[in-house]
């Protein structure tokens, strides 16, 4: 125990820790959608995330991008990334929706059957990339360098932390008027509360699913890109330990509720950091696995409940 | 929940009578028909069967050339089989997704471990130890978790799984990263080769796995058959409606957790004294994933299924050494179709099959997920 | 199980009579001082990763391995030898079935197993069979505390190395304040749990001790330690791909002081993972000499290019070396049998190209230079070594 760190390493803490969170988070609204809306666990989504890393990685080699850029050109770049990310990631949510669960969901098969497909279609995209491109972790150029905006106590915030926290929490307010104000977004709520009703109201259960999956495709990419441009390193097997925390930000928030995503990342995010400042780095999965079970216990949906169909509330 | 508290115990009843097909089938009548004597003796003839053709060398070049087969046949084919019957009194009978059970692989292994290296306490001695450790673990892990519904169980197991092995690694008076060498082998009877444990010949431990292999499924139909069995089946198929029928759930899956943990135990303390070294990466996260793969796989609820599902998983990538680079994308692929192709894995339960096209049961991960809008809902 | 040992002995021993019986009516062979014939082929088994996420160093291994037994065979040898690969993905879980099927396929001696876990597993297995084992990169110091007979290994053990580094960092750097951080793997904590220990004797300060994924990618909790505390150098055990993160993340926080690794890290790799520029200054350290620049060594170094077009990497040399004692056991001892090769390897030295080996009786090789290498204009180049 080292509460003497906890207390002089809290800004920093705090600081990494938001950042990590705000990536959890938009990470987590991939699980969290599917959950909402199929009841699923889309343990695949772990790979979406790591192929947004790796065409932002491919994007920067045709580049050419070596140092960071200044100006016009890095914003330039920037949202280049963005885009090709969100492009990758939303493609390989679409495809797993096509290949490994819309079969499944046509023959009736179990959730469980369709879990074991998705971590099937996780292997088999790791490997992809493990076998065909490297294991190794390969190392992205700094976009952004070290530049400090400003001090939060005793902690430098930097120009990238900005981005990070900034886009995260943009993309997480867009996405939250989207699903409460849209027609699409009505869609996605009825589904989520009863299927069967909802078809019968009118709803293309099939468009709703895909668009669930894409979104949350597209969110991953948004997370692969900032987490490029925060850690500059992938690997073919980078989603997991991420995918696994953003999952358990979901649940923390209460899986299906998009601003339980958010809530839950942060937690999440800040636990890992104050965690290890107090126990150790060592100590820093087993404290946040503790915390889950610990607020599961005393509120079994999670911190803000299952709510995708109160999302306007 | 939308299904009128009325029609519950009509529905149950239904279920138990869909429940009696797999007994009615012919095969299963004829083995009912026939004397007790009779019944044992052809078991014994399966195991002497098993025990004297599987490891001899002609079976071992078609089965896996590159290997040495006795050892596979024992530490890994073996010791899955026995985790695989142990999870599927989990997921299988019980209906819960438990995505960590590599923690009471783990305890079992280290008790194991740490009491015959540490204390010089006999194997014997030690495996039932080790059983009633892991299944105590699994009243203590479940004890907290187990009123939580379905997907939060799987999340809050995958995270026991995660913390047991990096506690494991944490701690000191395991060994930490560097694990525990030297495990000691169980005693030899002199002169006997089938029971002289070492580290060249598998054989003798093949035997030892082979007989509890068959002590657990004997053990584990026994228990499908009991008050229990039909309790998890009532479970599993609906969770809301078992309880209003006075099955006391939250019980019943303690049960199922713990005994699930034990068998898995026994599957770490057979690996432990083989293996003779342990360490936390033996214990990893994907050995729960998987497990899980190979009860679904071979067709989850049934124990041959689930067997034979273990069998597969835990032999083809020794039967493949050759493709060592490719055997996780082509395993990962064959997960995939035949979860399109076969959903109920490859040897399913009829029980279950039975449940199959069942709606709106309680919403565990039995249920089926939503069918796609051209077809409509039943 | 002794009597199965013993079996298995005597059956190789036969296996191997045979052999020389035979050897008596082939013609003398040139280079061969026993009367070994020309029929006879002699399996050398490898043991160590060659797929999955641990596969290079193996790989490396292996390559020095058969570049070893392929100029030998260019000789044109009256025994043959040919290599056995067992590739055990760096899993101790698959380590039994590993010795057992190197055992089952009669090979006379292994090279590896590679790492310090598998061989933690494998070692009494290769004991209790009579095959001799010398390993190229297995360096946990516990290793050798069995008193195994057929167990040898070629590169000094953690704690030469990890003392060492601890008197390298006070000493020679003048780093009298040190972070001690530790990837919790059976390597990288063994090798930093000796530092900790030196330095509490050699007149340094352990500040601070983490102990970090190696597959993690966010090593804030502890970098932000590490910059508060201000140790004048950290020490990282273990592998170049979480060194790299660590020093990049260091140094990106504005951590200015010293930074060392142990041989884990001791690979162009770990300069890359860094970003390039945050490697800088870095200090490595090995029990292993830099094969490139050791005079001895170039015929190696062009035979290794040309055999796998690149240079020989991290084992590589040792690997080779490991090779080559063994078939001197073979060529100028005419040992055909593994207990032969084994009372060559333990009776006699060898002049490699990285050192001359010469085994302690408990497996060790004696002596134990430490090298110290740096990270200079994004080269690893060697400086010196750590006494």
């Amino acid at each position: 125990m080292h509460l003497h760190s906890f207390i002089t390493l809290f800004w920093p803490s705090t600081v990494d820790g938001l950042v990590l969170g705000s990536i959890y988070a938009l990470f987590a609204l991939g699980y969290t959608m599917v959950y909402g809306v199929l009841k699923l666990i889309n343990f695949a989504h772990s790979e979406v995330f790591m192929v947004g890393t790796m065409a932002v990685l491919g994007l920067l080699n045709l580049l050419n991008v070596h140092s960071p850029p200044g100006g016009f050109r890095l914003i330039g770049i920037l949202l280049l990334c963005v885009v090709v990310a969100m492009l990758a990631s939303g493609s390989v949510a679409l495809l797993l929706e096509r290949i490994a669960y819309r079969p499944l969901r046509r023959r009736g098969a179990s959730r469980l059957a369709a879990l074991i497909s998705a971590i099937g279609a996780s292997f088999v995209l790791q490997e992809i990339f493990g076998i065909y491109y490297t294991r190794n972790a390969v190392e992205l150029p700094s976009l952004l360098g070290h530049a400090v905006v400003f001090k939060l106590g005793s902690a430098e915030v930097t120009s990238d932390d900005l981005l990070v926290v900034i886009t995260g929490l943009a993309m997480m307010v867009l996405l939250e008027r989207l699903v409460a104000t849209t027609k699409f977004g009505r869609g996605i709520r009825a589904v989520a509360q009863d299927p069967e009703t909802s078809t019968l109201m009118g709803v293309n259960l099939d468009r709703i699913i895909v668009y669930t999956f894409l979104i949350g495709g597209l969110m991953a990419g948004v997370a692969a890109m900032l987490f490029d441009v925060h850690y500059h390193q992938t690997q073919f097997n980078i989603g997991q330990l991420p995918g696994l925390k953003a999952f358990t930000a979901a649940v923390l928030g209460g899986i299906g509720n998009l601003r339980g995503a958010l809530l839950g990342g942060l937690v999440i995010g800040l636990l890992e950091f104050y965690g290890s400042s107090i126990f150790g780095s060592q100590w820093r999965d087993p404290t946040v696995f503790v915390v889950l079970v610990l607020v599961l216990l005393f509120r079994p949906t999670g911190l803000l409940g299952e709510s995708l169909t109160q999302a306007r509330a | 929940m939308s299904v009128p508290v009325s029609e519950l115990p009509g529905r149950m009843l239904a279920r138990v009578g869909q429940a009696q097909v797999r007994l009615n089938t012919r095969a299963g009548r004829l083995w009912a028909a026939q004397p007790w004597w009779a019944r044992t003796l052809a078991v014994l003839a399966l195991f002497a069967a098993l025990a004297i053709l599987l490891p001899t060398s002609p079976v071992a070049r078609v089965m896996a050339p590159q290997s040495a087969w006795s050892i596979v046949l024992s530490e890994q084919i073996g010791v899955f089989i026995l985790l695989a019957i142990g999870l599927n009194v989990v997921v299988g009978l019980a209906g819960m997704l438990d995505l960590g059970y590599v923690a009471f692989y783990a305890v079992g292994g280290y008790s194991l471990a740490l009491l015959t290296t540490r204390q010089h306490w006999d194997f014997w001695i030690v495996l039932p130890i080790g059983i009633a450790a892991s299944a105590i673990s699994g009243l203590i892990l479940g004890a907290p978790t187990l009123r939580l519904r379905g997907d939060y169980l799987a999340i809050v197991t995958l995270g026991f799984g995660q913390i047991i092995s990096t506690t494991a690694n944490n701690l000191n008076f395991d060994g930490g990263p560097q694990g525990i060498s030297v495990i000691p082998h169980p005693p030899s009877i002199d002169h006997i080769k089938a029971f002289s444990y070492g580290f060249i010949d598998g054989k003798p431990y093949y035997y030892l796995v082979l007989a509890a292999i068959f002590l657990a499924v004997f053990l584990a139909r026994r228990l499908e058959r009991s008050r229990v069995g039909r309790g998890w089946m009532a479970i599993r198929e609906d969770e809301d409606a078992a309880e209003l029928m006075g099955v006391p759930t939250y019980r019943f899956r303690l049960w199922s957790f713990a005994i699930g943990a034990a068998v898995g135990g026994a599957g770490g303390v057979f690996f432990a004294a083989q293996a003779n070294h342990i360490d936390p990466t033996v214990f990893s996260y994907q050995v729960s994933i998987l497990v899980v793969a190979a009860v679904v796989l071979g067709g989850s609820g049934n124990l041959f299924g689930v067997i034979l599902g273990a069998f597969v998983v835990a032999w083809l990538p020794e039967r493949f050494r050759g493709f060592a680079n490719d055997r996780i994308l082509i395993f990962g692929a064959a997960l995939v179709v035949m979860m399109i192709f076969r959903p109920e894995g490859l040897w399913p339960s009829r029980r279950r099959r039975a449940e199959m096209g069942d709606v709106g049961s309680g919403g565990g991960m039995n249920a089926p997920l939503i069918a796609p809008s051209a077809e409509g809902d039943q | 199980m002794k009597v199965i040992a013993v079996v298995g002995i005597a059956a190789m021993g036969l296996a191997a009579c045979g052999s020389s019986k035979k050897a008596a009516t082939s013609p003398p062979t040139t280079t061969g001082s026993g009367g070994t014939g020309s029929g006879t082929t002699l399996k050398l088994g490898f043991f160590g990763a060659l797929t999955g996420a641990d596969a290079q160093l193996g790989i490396n291994i292996e390559d020095g391995e058969k570049l070893a037994v392929s100029q030998y065979s260019a000789t044109n040898p009256s025994v043959k030898v040919t290599v056995v690969p067992f590739d055990s993905q760096g899993d101790p879980a698959q380590a039994n079935n590993g010795a057992n099927t190197l055992i089952n396929d009669k090979v006379v001696a292994v090279i590896g197993p590679a790492f310090s876990g598998e061989s933690a597993a494998a070692d009494p297995i290769f004991e209790a069979a009579g095959i001799p084992n010398v390993s190229a990169s297995a360096t946990n110091v516990a290793l050798a505390s069995h008193g195994y007979k057929y167990f040898h290994r070629v590169l000094a053990a953690d704690d030469a190395q990890g003392a060492g580094d601890a008197d390298y960092l006070v000493k020679t750097l003048g780093a009298k304040t040190v972070a001690v951080i530790d990837d919790s793997s059976t390597y990288g904590e063994g090798l930093a749990t000796v530092v900790r220990a030196t330095l509490k004797t050699n007149g340094g300060t352990d500040v601070f001790d983490d102990h970090i994924a190696a597959t993690g990618t966010d090593y804030g909790a502890t970098v932000n330690n590490i910059v508060s505390k201000k140790p004048a150098a950290v020490f990282f055990g273990g592998y170049y791909d979480a060194a790299g993160r660590l020093i990049n993340q260091l140094r990106a926080k504005g951590y200015t002081g010293k930074f060392m690794s142990g041989d884990g890290s001791e690979d162009a790799k770990f300069i890359t993972d860094a970003g390039g520029a945050p490697a800088a200054g870095a200090f490595l350290s090995c029990a292993c000499a830099d094969a490139t620049k050791l005079p001895a060594a170039q015929a190696f170094v062009s035979g290794y290019r040309a055999a796998y077009g690149t240079a020989p990497a991290i084992y590589s040399g040792e690997a080779y070396d490991a090779t080559n004692f063994v078939l001197a056991a073979i060529k100028s001892g005419g040992a055909t049998t593994p207990s032969a090769i084994n009372t060559y390897l333990a009776n006699n030295s060898y002049s490699g190209i990285t050192k001359t080996i010469k085994f302690l009786p408990n497996g060790n090789v004696s002596g134990g230079t430490i090298y110290v290498y740096e990270v200079q204009n994004g080269q690893i180049v060697q400086i010196g070594t750590t006494s």
